[in-house]
């Protein structure tokens, strides 16, 4: 650390003023959260509460009934975060180290499938998922975003399997190990390390997903924690600091997420932008 | 999917894996069926409807180009693309813009000369937006911005500023920028950790050499920090722009593209065609258009980028 000027010290303010803003909302989002409407309303939303008032977090874990909530979301992410890296790893296997023919224009369409926009795929998922009996399922959703996860992490992983050390797999196959046993015993426990990145990936991106769970999960109890925060927007019942409770419980399950795998995904983000 | 997989168990003849065979296509089976059953298959269909008359209810009828000429013609769905401006303003123009200048003095003056620990925590503070749900993130701006008791409006108004008090989400004229406020502060993070990351490879030689030449900080910023990290800044501008085609969770939570249409974008736009109006085929025709804006930037993009690679080369 050399020495500081006083330039150094303006960039450091500016910079820490800067992310001080961007954390502003979620610091009004707690304090508001456990003050009653009127404590609100007589002191504004910057002062302290003058007591400590659970009402808008008790107001909507009831009314959305959240832990069934957040059972959904973690059922629906959870299996399709598993699904998605099982499906990834058989396409990358075969692509990336199998080489199979017409591998290019396959990628592609993987890589396609993962950039569209959902609403082009709608309708027709709609239509589909009825007349197989699984709309207002949460299979329907677990089964698109595995399709959905899967085309991205199968891109991803055909370019990292592209580089897997060649001395590996045929020692496997001196060893009379067949390709499905060098799969399981070579090739997922040597690329662990990037499984579990998509792994984490998959899971936060289908908790944080709306247009298809909005679309496909109608009952209410089949519900997951954004469309519960959602669907709650404009009822009247929803007064000031149940609104902001609302959102607090919609975003600590992920932040909660976040500090414990932040380190993964960290490495994943960077990771994502080199490739 | 797990019968297909086991079934391929008995077939362990060991087969060197280096050998291009066959061998390898019944691992391609649940994934190739998937995509083809969840993307293709809707992909097509849905290109198809486009050129039906379909209210969801009857079998869709043809009536080839009578929706795209229709589209042609509607004001909302060129109001919409106007909003996809705007949105690429907020998502892609401002973020990587302010994450340049904030990865920058993040990495070359607070990491530096503040440490690293200062600098890390500045810029977990600018991605903790990043992993919130985006419709959890839209309802915290949209709560701030309250017409009545909102946050925002309480303080203008406590500072004797109540002539800026807005009707931040019901004004035509602040609806849209509300909502751009709204995906600026869910995107700062991204770029700032990415360039973070990318400007760690920048040898810190070649900024002593430039130094030594006399070159001040913005000299060495255009000439060996942006050349350096030029791949995460495409990779950046790529995704985040298609993101910013495909909103909808925001409009949907705030506005539902009102008021009036001033803040419709295409993505609600066929949504509502689709589910509101019921009128399948033009919401179809809508997905459809926005399908082929986003294959083409993509693809501009990618010619672009090797471009640029090859007359570097």
């Amino acid at each position: 650390m050399s020495r500081r000027t006083a330039w150094d010290w303006v960039l450091l303010a500016l910079a820490g003023l800067a992310a001080l803003i961007v954390v502003l909302p979620l610091l009004l989002l707690l304090l508001n959260s456990f003050k009653t409407p009127d404590d609100y309303n007589n002191g504004g939303p910057l002062q302290v509460p003058t007591h400590l008032s659970f009402h808008g977090i008790q107001a909507f874990w009831t009314r959305v009934d959240f832990p069934q909530k957040l059972w959904n979301s973690i059922f629906i992410s959870g299996t399709v975060a598993v699904l998605a890296v099982v499906v990834s790893v058989l396409n990358a296997y075969a692509l990336g180290i199998g080489r199979v023919r017409g591998r290019f224009p396959l990628l592609l369409v993987f890589l396609l499938a993962n950039m569209l926009p959902q609403e082009a795929l709608l309708y027709p998922l709609y239509n589909l998922f009825k007349n197989v009996g699984l709309y207002d399922s949460q299979w329907s959703v677990i089964i698109i975003f595995t399709a959905i996860q899967s085309a991205f992490g199968t891109y991803l992983l055909a370019s990292v399997y592209g580089t897997f050390p060649r001395e590996l797999l045929e020692a496997a196959s001196i060893d009379g190990a067949g390709r499905w046993r060098t799969l399981w015993r070579v090739v997922v426990p040597v690329s662990w390390q990037t499984l579990s990145v998509l792994l984490i990936f998959f899971f936060i991106w289908t908790w944080n997903e709306f247009l298809i769970p909005v679309t496909f999960l109608i009952s209410n109890d089949k519900q997951t924690v954004p469309l519960a925060v959602a669907s709650l927007q404009g009822d009247r019942l929803m007064d000031v600091t149940t609104t902001s409770a609302s959102a607090l419980l919609g975003l600590i399950p992920t932040l909660v997420f976040f500090l414990l795998f932040q380190r993964t995904l960290t490495r994943g983000v960077t990771a994502g932008a080199i490739k | 999917m797990a019968v297909t997989v086991s079934t391929r168990r008995t077939g362990r003849r060991g087969n060197a894996p280096r050998r291009r065979s066959l061998g390898y296509w019944p691992y391609l089976l649940p994934g190739a069926v998937l995509v083809a059953a969840i993307v293709v298959l809707p992909l097509v269909q849905n290109v198809y409807y486009s050129f039906t008359f379909y209210r969801g209810i009857r079998p869709p009828e043809w009536i080839g180009l009578a929706n795209w000429q229709h589209l042609m013609h509607d004001d909302r769905f060129w109001q919409s693309f106007t909003h996809s401006i705007a949105m690429i303003v907020a998502m892609v123009v401002v973020p990587t813009l302010l994450g340049l200048l904030l990865a920058a003095i993040l990495f070359d003056v607070v990491g530096k000369k503040f440490g690293g620990r200062v600098a890390s925590l500045l810029r977990a503070m600018f991605y903790v937006p990043q992993i919130i749900p985006i419709v959890v993130a839209s309802i915290v701006i949209g709560w701030i911005a309250r017409p009545e008791d909102g946050a925002l409006n309480e303080v203008l108004g406590a500072v004797g500023l109540d002539g800026l008090q807005q009707n931040w989400l019901g004004d035509p004229h602040f609806a849209l920028p509300t909502i751009m406020t709204v995906l600026i502060w869910v995107q700062i993070g991204y770029p700032v950790v990415i360039f973070m990351a990318a400007l760690q490879r920048v040898d810190p030689e070649l900024y002593e050499a430039a130094e030594l030449d006399g070159a001040n900080w913005w000299h060495r910023f255009r000439a060996i920090t942006l050349a350096v990290i030029r791949p995460e800044i495409f990779v950046v501008v790529l995704t985040c722009t298609i993101a910013a085609l495909k909103v909808f969770a925001p409009v949907y939570a705030l506005t539902r593209g009102g008021p009036g249409t001033s803040t419709i974008v295409p993505s609600y736009y066929s949504y509502s065609e689709f589910f509101q109006s019921q009128q399948v085929g033009y919401g179809a025709a809508v997905s459809t258009a926005l399908t082929v804006v986003i294959v083409v930037v993509a693809v501009g993009f990618l010619i672009l980028q090797r471009f640029v690679e090859r007359r570097e080369a």
